[in-house]
């Protein structure tokens, strides 16, 4: 079947099969910024925003993202115009291995364009989801408080 | 530098030379990369280069234990988009192990391609390569497979036991006794132990029982080979040690290693299990047989199921000492379960006594002793910590013990007996890694302050022994104390390589293995202080067995400290060689013997550098003392490249040190233990830490947050659980449960630097010692707040209740 998904702001028709994961067919069309392993939801390490929402690509299928519009981390910045966010996991030591980490400063992006000034709280729960095994947390934590603030006094989101 | 509520305090050592990028705070090289997801992982490059690759999935053995009396491949084979079926009966037979360690190896042979013989749920059967991974799984369910099911070990206590099933009756080399199912033993003894035991004031005698785990990296295992044009099998795999791997697997298949080249890309983590070869001896075969690129990835289920876990082990601890509390006699007896096969068996075993008992060095009677024992269980092997986090776990609860009985406060018996600047242990020399160790003198510990601080942040005299409570639920705090090593002395060896370019920058090429932990930055940062100049002038590039030099790998604490010091090396002896030039250039004498001097890596601060009283480095210039004029380094390289005297400036180095500087530590828990439901959560958690001068001080809170959050899952939740065929039955992030963001407790850490005079730069390693803590930590904090003594790990809330329950009745 053809869908039409609008990845990182391009419009994108891809022929997939009914059963195809979203994930699978992300990583095949080159969009490879987008891990993940585990295929059950557990890790977090696919996520992506659909429509602004941050959702796990590994459950869901292909054909559900027809006509909505999927952002990947590289859709969030890239490496000559890297987000705020990114600019911070690097400056707080915040990425080690880095494979859990266009997952999770893909939820940190959707927490900050729902709740511009979070709490700590508030970003243990938005990224509770996205497991890391190299660094505890906690300068992931620090580092999207230093992104908010950032992207606050910027005057931009 | 508070941050919210949670601290970071970095203690730096005013004795420590003035340095400009080692100290500092860099970005990792690899940041943005890593940051905006850059296909940089195995799995990344096999879908992004080779989109024809071939997909290979493995059968597991159903059983635990038996003989496969036939196996028809026909089926699968006639399945289209089936290219390869690999089993026992078309792959080579040759015996190795699959643990990456040096040469010649310390784990036995036990391990083959495939064979006949299944000895865990989860053991390779045969593996199917075809277009797509759907086919190969279809197909691998298309092979027809019977055995003859023997009967299992399933439980360590009774793989010796006359009469048990022989695991390995094929006799392994380097099997200490497979009749027996004992893949390994140690046993050392300094004095006499027993007696000593018998004549101290006080002994006492705890067995603890650890559990088994798993490093759960965010990237599984995940290998790809492909020939490139010239039919040279190039292995792309997320490996912790490319060398070992491809030593190995020329072994195996018999390939030259002029026709086998491992790469390794970045890695989404390892701590250990990625220091085995699990699947590229697969790839290339098959690479081999088809000519067409091969990758497999393991499920996470696959993961869990054939990958690698902690060895569980018991521990019987006894400790004697006077009525003052101090030590006389330690002894430790281990019963490591080293599951189906021996990888590691006799170096984790070691460990659990070599990075344990020397911390406590006065007492001058100690006996290690153990046995590593083939079970039908899942394989454990290399994991962070290493045989010391479950020594720690024994050593640790035994002390507080001992404290309770004496009636001391468990951090005054540690600060009594515990190992000091200028001081030894014979278990240095006595107890190596699988062999006998090299004699060790401690030159830098920041451990008094260590105690002083943790005890402090933790609120220690306030809150210990208070059993402050609110309802059901009562609080307590307990502490721990440890070491590690930084690298196997006289064993790991590094190296290094630096070439010079036109404009001023230096390419440095290493084999050490960035597995995440930074050590492409750490290295980088070494060499630009040594070559006065910023990070943007080092480019990097690390573990590629064609293009870069050798590296025994990334494990034992080993990168920081020894190839930090081929680093190092490799910086000064390219920099003498520029001053070589410049001293040409400015029509100034320099003696040629400073020029060609081996250079010492304990140089930085004990010893100056004698070649640094005629020229040193500045900003990217060469600097003369003895006039004052500068040359700019990118002079020295046109004209060397260019115009007079014409050659390369570069150089390789090599490190292997007598030493391996313990890293140590303090860590303090306080917890709340609900008594109606037995459910410990951990409320605050300090980690303080001595790594020598921290390179990068915000990585190695980070390795040290790692360490511990992975150490607190361990001790509360991690667990694998068996269903009564030996088979894992939570083999899922769901069931298997690591801490996630909402599960940590604020962690402190706090860093008080040393300077270690025989590190580079002055430093040890931070990577391991860290996940050592969390389990005696705590379990020490329960018994204070409850009184009840955990002897059994994780600390469950079903294990926490029924303890209780016992206590009360």
């Amino acid at each position: 079947m053809r869908v039409s998904i609008t990845i990182n702001a391009v419009q994108c028709l891809l022929e997939i099969e009914p059963g195809d994961i979203l994930l699978d067919v992300l990583r095949r069309e080159g969009y490879v910024e987008v891990k993940g392993d585990c295929h059950t939801g557990d890790c977090g390490a696919c996520t992506v925003l659909l429509d602004g929402k941050p959702v796990a690509s590994c459950l869901m299928l292909a054909a559900k993202a027809d006509g909505h519009a999927v952002t990947t981390v590289r859709g969030i910045g890239d490496q000559r115009h890297p987000h705020a966010l990114q600019k911070a996991f690097v400056h707080n030591g915040a990425i080690q291995c880095g494979y859990c980490i266009p997952g999770a400063i893909t939820s940190a992006k959707a927490l900050l364009d729902e709740n511009p000034e979070p709490t700590r709280e508030d970003i243990r729960l938005a990224m509770d989801g996205n497991y890391c095994r190299c660094t505890g947390y906690e300068q992931q934590i620090e580092a999207v408080l230093e992104a908010a603030r950032e992207l606050r006094e910027g005057g931009f989101r | 530098m508070s941050s919210g509520p949670t601290w970071f305090r970095h203690v730096t050592d005013a004795s420590a030379p003035e340095t400009h990028v080692v100290g500092a705070t860099v970005d990792k090289v690899d940041g943005y990369a890593l940051a905006t997801g850059a296909p940089v992982y195995t799995d990344d490059i096999a879908v992004q280069s080779f989109p024809s690759r071939l997909h290979g999935c493995i059968l597991g053995s159903p059983i635990a234990h038996g003989i496969i009396t036939s196996i028809d491949t026909a089926e699968a084979e006639a399945l289209p988009g089936v290219h390869l079926v690999l089993t026992y009966k078309n792959t080579p037979r040759t015996f190795y192990t699959t643990a990456g360690q040096g040469w010649p190896e310390p784990s036995p042979y036990d391990n083959q391609m495939f064979t006949e013989h299944v000895r865990f749920v989860g053991d390779r059967v045969a593996v199917v390569f075809a277009n797509t991974a759907a086919i190969a799984e279809k197909a691998v369910k298309l092979i027809n497979v019977t055995y003859q099911e023997l009967p299992a070990v399933l439980d360590a206590d009774e793989a010796m036991t006359e009469g048990a099933p022989v695991i390995h009756p094929e006799d392994p080399k380097g099997a200490y006794d497979a009749t027996r199912n004992i893949a390994a033993h140690v046993d050392i003894s300094v004095g006499d132990v027993d007696r000593a035991l018998t004549q101290t004031d006080i002994c006492i005698s705890e067995t603890y029982r650890s559990h088994y785990a798993q490093h759960t990296p965010m990237e599984t295992h995940t290998a790809l080979a492909y020939p490139d044009a010239f039919g040279k099998i190039i292995i792309v795999s997320s490996t912790q040690v490319p060398w070992h791997a491809r030593r190995i697997v020329s072994r195996i298949l018999g390939i030259p290693m002029t026709q086998l080249r491992v790469v390794k890309p970045r890695v989404g983590g390892g701590f250990g299990t990625k220091q085995e070869v699990l699947l590229e001896d697969l790839v290339a075969c098959a690479a081999m047989r088809t000519g067409r690129p091969c990758e497999i990835k393991y499920t996470r289920k696959e993961e869990f199921i054939s990958s690698r876990t902690r060895h569980p082990m018991k521990i019987d601890m006894a400790i004697g000492c006077d009525r003052d509390g101090n030590f006389k006699a330690l002894k430790m007896y281990v019963l490591s379960n080293t599951g189906a096969y021996g990888s590691h068996s006799l170096t984790v075993m070691s460990n659990t006594g070599s990075k344990t008992l020397p911390l406590y060095n006065k007492a001058h009677d100690v006996r290690f002793y153990g046995d590593a024992v083939y079970t039908n269980l899942p394989v454990p092997g290399a994991y962070r910590g290493y045989g010391a986090t479950q020594g720690y776990f024994a050593l640790e609860c035994t002390i507080d013990d001992l404290a309770a009985q004496l009636g001391m406060d468990p951090i005054a018996l540690r600060k009594q007996n515990m190992i000091r600047i200028g001081e030894g242990s014979p278990i240095f020399e006595a107890l190596g890694e699988g062999r006998q160790g090299v004699a060790q003198t401690i030159k830098s510990s920041s451990l008094p302050a260590l105690l002083d601080m943790g005890a402090d942040a933790i609120g220690w005299s306030a809150k210990r022994g208070k059993r402050i409570r609110s309802g059901h639920r009562v609080r307590g705090v307990g502490m721990s104390m440890h070491m590690q090593g930084s690298g196997i002395p006289l064993i790991d060896m590094a190296s290094a390589s630096l070439k010079l370019n036109e404009d001023g920058s230096y390419f440095l090429t290493i084999g050490a293995t960035d597995i995440g932990t930074g050590s492409d930055t750490i290295l980088a940062q070494m060499a630009a202080e040594v070559l006065g100049v910023g990070m943007d002038k080092i480019s990097v590039l690390s573990s590629d067995t064609d293009l870069t030099p050798f590296d025994t790998g990334a494990y034992a604490s080993s990168t920081t400290f020894v190839s930090g010091g081929a680093v190092v090396k490799a910086a000064k002896s390219i920099r003498n060689q520029i001053f070589a030039v410049a001293a040409q250039m400015l029509g100034e004498e320099l003696d040629e013997s400073l020029v060609r001097a081996e250079p010492k890596v304990e140089w930085d601060n004990m010893q100056p550098d004698p070649i640094l009283s005629f020229y040193h480095m500045e900003d990217g210039n060469v600097v003369s003392v003895r006039s004052d004029r500068k040359v700019p380094v990118s002079d020295v390289a046109y004209r060397s490249y260019y115009e007079v005297n014409q050659r390369q400036i570069a150089t390789t180095q090599s490190f292997v040190s007598p030493y391996s500087p313990p890293p140590f530590a303090a860590h303090f828990a306080e917890v709340e233990v609900d008594e109606l439901t037995g459910k410990v959560e951990v409320v605050h958690y300090v980690a303080a830490v001595d790594c020598g001068v921290s390179i990068n001080p915000s990585l190695v809170r980070g390795q040290i947050l790692g360490a511990v959050t992975n150490g607190i899952g361990f001790a509360l939740t991690e667990e694998y659980r068996f269903g009564s065929h030996g088979n894992m039955i939570n083999a899922s992030l769901f069931d298997y449960k690591i801490l996630s963001r909402r599960d940590m407790p604020p962690v402190d850490v706090i860093v008080v630097d040393n300077y270690e005079p025989t590190g580079p730069w002055g430093a040890k390693s931070v990577a391991e010692i860290g996940i050592n803590g969390p389990l005696p930590a705590i379990g020490n904090a329960i018994f204070d707040a409850t009184g009840i003594r955990l002897h059994a790990s994780p600390y469950t809330p079903e294990r926490v209740l029924a303890a209780l329950h016992a206590k009360s009745s």
